[in-house]
């Protein structure tokens, strides 16, 4: 419950800025410095020491407590050091760029954060995954094991690619509420396995059938079919889904707060060395089911009625529809494949990382790389896209820090754009 | 005198052989070689073909004779393959459109492109050509173009009780009817002072009332010494207006010459023949009618 | 807590600092949006631009000969928001709106990402120090703890920050107004309609494009920089794409392209926040409410601004001040 509520204050600000309490100054007090001790998923680390030093010879040092913050008065206003004392870390961690941080104090209190990351690791999805800086050395090990982990970035990027091109491809509308699909199905299978008691085994499957009929056929009864009746315009629409992804995610936090959860099994499954990688079982299985997944959908699109039915309107929705194309089943359909994908990226991610409110969100960015990338519209360009970003966003922690590395993806992305608009596999449009 | 020049445009044409790519007394616009294609699809592949100035024009032919992609092509929105081509003279290969405007050549859209939210007043304005306004820094200062813009009201003015929209000003261009929005976009290339006017299927969705008002006000822009050049399906509309038929298909240009005289040559026979055997033709006589197409 | 308190709150918030903000970065969209139909979903990354400008020249490259003071800090500022807007126009303003949209979303997160994982600009724990000193210390008000307006009790320096917020707001607005009656506007009101039929009739749409991007990014960028002076603060997390989608709100709600509209929207915009807000935490306070934690009112705000978002578009696209037949006009 504290720690919801710190994720919630912090995310608060980070929206606001201002804040809640008009503006007054800041409450008079003691300069000091507060040291925030926390792990990636925001879990404090208590009975850390921390000291702090100035050029003038000030030293004081405190304990983390039980929230991991450790508070030192310090006399007066300007720089100090404040550092990480290393041996009173718990074992086999370290802090995230370094034990220590140069501080300027104002006035009241300033805080210090200080990212407890495994040691030797970055945290990342899937397996192991290389913190990166320009000096790190570039080792075949550690090419190979990245690119296995872009690997299964990238089946996670197609999953929920696949459905947003299908849907861009169909009804023209960007879907900037795509990352919730995945959101909800996790969320839906969360509700399953831990509040109904299911085991994942079997509520995985359940919550993804749901996830499917519900966020997907449901999401396209409800809205957007009515909208396409009423004549919405698409950049109308685009931005109704914008709308629709906020209310959808401030509901899920809402309703199941901010702190990250697991499901009930394979929660911490230890990873195993497989030569020079390092991999959980469960990102091999969960993989192999969405190359499966994946490779049905390719191939109900390509063989079937209505899959054939559906890459018609996508290409040209007017004259598939005078062909005798029933449209609107088609798009239906789209609807709940893409759903039923996104719902297996969001267990995926969730059995891999962990169920938050943020967690589709987060990929929307890079599902929409990868589909601008491969071709707007296209599947094979989804597909395509989805392991060139993805591999890219692993691969790129050669040379850039960690934080950067999506941003590396949106960056090839853009340039992609510049040189090739139509992206790597769609048709060039004609101009006027 | 402007009538003179149309009436001269006429009789010149009566000396030209009708053969593809006649040279013209006084050609306005000249093409040589224009390739466009798609894949491995040659929509455009037109040797050479001149225009005449002062007189209208029309490109006719079957769908798919690519004469909306050479139309396009020509006003600069779709870029060649190959080819050159000039206007009064000047080279103009692969010019934008808004480069030609200013040279003289401007053109109008088969589906309207009346700017809906802006009035039709505002929509005459903007075909105005050397606003000092429209530079961003300019505009501040009203000073600066309050004469010009005083000016150019007058002017729209003049032009919309010509097109019989002057009552409609300050309405949206949105809330006109069909015709009447095929009218201001005509009346709106009228501001710019043209000495080309290029129209895209003006026929296309007019219903036959207002058929022979938009005759009228083409013959109007001819008698003024504007040259015109027009794509239509509509042979009876070919027929009455045009001064000079170049006929395409299959992306070349398979012959030219006076209106009657094309409609009945048999090559032309064959080509819309050929291709458009899901239509409904009667022969009248040995020339062409087409039934209406979808 | 009372009805009174909630008021106030509200009313505070909806002329405060962060009205302004918004407001301007508003502004600035409604040139590129509302008037010149670019989708730009990267605004805040001309805010962003402003804020580590005043924060790298006034704290981290203190004391530098380069910037000697705040007042060359804001032209340095103004001088990279015109390059960013160059930068991002060039390869994006000959796209399809919809990936426009995409691009420059994705550009707003590159420069946030870039300037988090950079520690020479602040990285992810941003920039705190005096910035602004120079703003201050031209404060004509009187030295007094606190100045009250009715219930409503600002400090000295608060007062100051607003008033001048307010008033750069009530000249850029003036600008923009006597910008879109002329024939400048006019072009650009015609491209957000069809961009073809602008160029057939002569007109650079390109040009034309590009200085409205500018522009619009200037007037963020000018909400930037004061979001630093006024708060002394720039953290990377605060430039994430929700500010623009906000600013959409803002802007739909008010009323695209109408010079009143962002302020229409953005005074009706945070006093709803606010006082929804501040209303539940009294009825909750009261006993009146007993379903809810104080925790779950923060999240309940967004989903209003998510459904209100959407209601907007489908119902009253037109906004506040929009013209109901214009919009009936509106194919896109």
């Amino acid at each position: 419950m504290l720690r919801g509520i710190t994720r919630l204050v912090l995310v608060l600000v980070g929206f606001i800025a201002a804040g809640l309490l008009g503006f007054g100054p800041a409450q008079a007090e003691g300069p000091s410095i507060t040291a925030v001790v926390t792990g990636a998923d925001k879990s404090p680390v208590s009975g850390v020491t921390v000291n702090v030093t100035n050029a003038e010879g000030f030293t004081g040092s405190a304990e983390t407590d039980a929230e991991g913050l450790a508070t030192i008065e310090v006399p007066e206003p300007g720089k100090y050091t404040a550092t990480v004392d290393a041996a009173t870390l718990p074992i086999g961690v370290e802090i995230k760029g370094g034990p220590e941080r140069s501080i300027n104090v104002l006035q009241g209190d300033k805080k210090a954060l200080f990212p407890v990351v495994p040691a030797g690791e970055g945290g990342d999805s899937g397996g192991g995954g290389g913190g990166g800086g320009i000096f790190a050395d570039i080792t075949f090990d550690r090419v190979l094991q990245l690119i296995v982990d872009g690997v299964v970035l990238s089946l996670i990027i197609a999953l929920g690619a696949l459905g947003l091109s299908l849907i861009f491809g169909t009804t023209g509308l960007s879907n900037f509420a795509h990352g919730e699909l995945i959101t909800l199905g996790a969320f839906t299978t969360l509700v399953l396995n831990t509040t109904l008691g299911l085991n994942l085994l079997i509520a995985a499957p359940i919550g993804i059938v749901i996830s499917a009929a519900l966020w997907g056929w449901g999401q396209n009864q409800v809205l957007w079919k009515p909208l396409r009746k009423r004549g919405t315009g698409l950049i109308a629409a685009m931005i109704v889904s914008i709308g629709l992804g906020i209310a959808l995610r401030y509901t899920i936090l809402f309703f199941f707060g901010g702190s990250p959860e697991s499901y009930a099994q394979f929660a911490g499954q230890p990873g195993i060395d497989l030569g020079p990688i390092f991999v959980t079982p469960k990102a091999i299985v969960l993989s192999i089911i969405a190359v499966l997944f994946l490779a049905a959908a390719i191939a109900w699109l390509k063989s079937s009625r209505l899959g054939k039915a559906t890459r018609a309107v996508s290409d040209n929705p007017a004259l598939a529809s005078a062909s005798g194309v029933n449209v609107e089943r088609v798009i239906s359909v789209v609807w709940v494949l893409g759903a039923l994908l996104a719902a297996y990226a969001g267990v995926f991610l969730g059995m891999t990382q962990n169920v938050v409110w943020t967690m589709g969100q987060f990929l929307l960015l890079t599902l929409f790389a990868a589909v601008v990338l491969g071709g707007l519209g296209t599947i094979g360009g989804a597909i395509l896209g989805s392991f060139v970003v993805g591999i890219t966003v692993q691969l790129s922690t050669l040379i850039v820090p960690p934080e950067l590395k999506t941003a590396s993806a949106l960056f090839l992305m853009i340039v992609l754009l510049l040189i090739r608009p139509q992206g790597l596999l769609g048709r060039p449009e004609r101009v006027g | 005198m402007p009538g003179d020049i149309a009436a001269q445009a006429v009789s010149a044409l009566a000396t030209v052989a009708p053969e593809p790519g006649a040279a013209k007394p006084e050609p306005l616009l000249i093409a040589d070689g224009v390739n466009r294609h798609f894949g491995g699809l040659v929509a455009v592949d037109v040797t050479h073909v001149e225009i005449q100035k002062g007189a209208i024009t029309a490109l006719i032919g079957p769908n798919g004779a690519g004469k909306s992609t050479f139309f396009n092509v020509l006003s600069g929105f779709d870029k060649a393959d190959a080819g050159t081509w000039s206007f009064a003279g000047v080279t103009i290969t692969n010019t934008a459109p808004h480069r030609l405007a200013r040279k003289g050549m401007v053109r109008t859209f088969q589906l309207t492109k009346s700017l809906s939210r802006l009035t039709v007043m505002d929509n005459m304005l903007l075909g105005a050509g050397g606003q000092t306004g429209e530079s961003m820094v300019a505009s501040v200062f009203p000073f600066t173009w309050k004469a010009q813009e005083k000016k150019n009201r007058e002017r729209a003015l003049v032009l919309l009780e010509r097109f019989n929209l002057a009552a409609k000003a300050q309405d949206f261009a949105g809330s006109l009817s069909g015709g009447q929005r095929k009218l201001l976009e005509m009346a709106r290339a009228l501001m710019l002072e043209p000495e080309l006017v290029m129209l895209d299927e003006p026929m296309a969705g007019v219903n036959p009332a207002l058929k022979q008002s938009l005759l009228d006000h083409i013959r109007d822009i001819r008698e003024e010494g504007t040259t015109v050049v027009f794509v239509e399906h509509d042979m009876d509309m070919v027929r009455d207006v045009s001064d000079w038929v170049i006929v395409m298909a299959q992306g070349k240009i398979i012959a030219e010459g006076q209106p009657d005289a094309v409609m009945r040559d048999q090559r032309v026979i064959d080509a819309y023949l050929g291709a458009h055997h899901d239509q409904q033709l009667t022969a009248s006589g040995d020339s062409l009618t087409e039934g209406t197409s979808s | 807590m009372d009805m009174g308190f909630v008021l106030t709150q509200a009313i505070s918030q909806a002329i405060g600092v962060t009205a302004i903000i918004y407001l301007l970065a508003t502004m600035g969209l409604n040139i590129q949006f509302g008037y010149t139909g670019l989708l730009n979903f990267g605004q805040i990354a001309f805010v962003a631009i402003g804020s580590y400008a005043i924060g790298v020249f006034m704290v981290q490259w203190q004391g530098s000969a380069f910037v000697p003071n705040l007042w060359v800090a804001i032209l340095y500022a103004l001088l990279l928001s015109v390059l960013l807007a160059l930068i991002l126009g060039v390869p994006t303003l000959r796209l399809r709106a919809d990936y426009l949209a995409i691009v420059t979303i994705a550009a707003g997160e590159i420069i946030r990402l870039v300037f988090k994982s950079t520690d020479a600009l602040g990285g992810a724990q941003g920039i705190n120090g005096k910035m602004g000193e120079e703003f201050y210390a031209i404060n004509p008000f009187p030295q007094q703890d606190r100045f009250d307006f009715g219930p409503l009790s600002y400090t000295r320096n608060d007062v100051w920050v607003v008033t001048v917020g307010w008033v750069v707001i009530a000249l850029l607005l003036l600008l923009t107004w006597a910008l879109m009656r002329s024939p400048w506007g006019r072009v650009l009101k015609g491209i957000r309609e069809d961009e073809d039929a602008v160029r057939s009739l002569g007109k650079s749409t390109y040009l034309r494009k590009m200085q409205a991007l500018i522009l619009g990014g200037l007037f963020g960028t000018l909400g930037g920089i004061f979001w630093a002076v006024a708060k002394q603060s720039v953290q990377p997390d605060s430039f994430v794409p929700a500010f623009t989608f906000f600013c959409y709100t803002i802007l739909i709600l008010g009323g695209a392209a109408r010079v009143l509209g962002p302020v229409v929207g953005a005074l009706i915009f945070w006093f709803l926040l606010v006082f929804i807000e501040q209303f539940l935490l009294l009825l909750i306070d009261n006993g009146t409410i007993t379903f809810l934690e104080p925790t779950q009112v923060g999240p309940i705000r967004f989903i209003l601004v998510g459904i209100g978002l959407m209601l907007l578009m489908i119902f009253r696209p037109q906004g506040i001040l929009g013209d109901k037949k214009e919009l009936a006009l509106d194919a896109r």
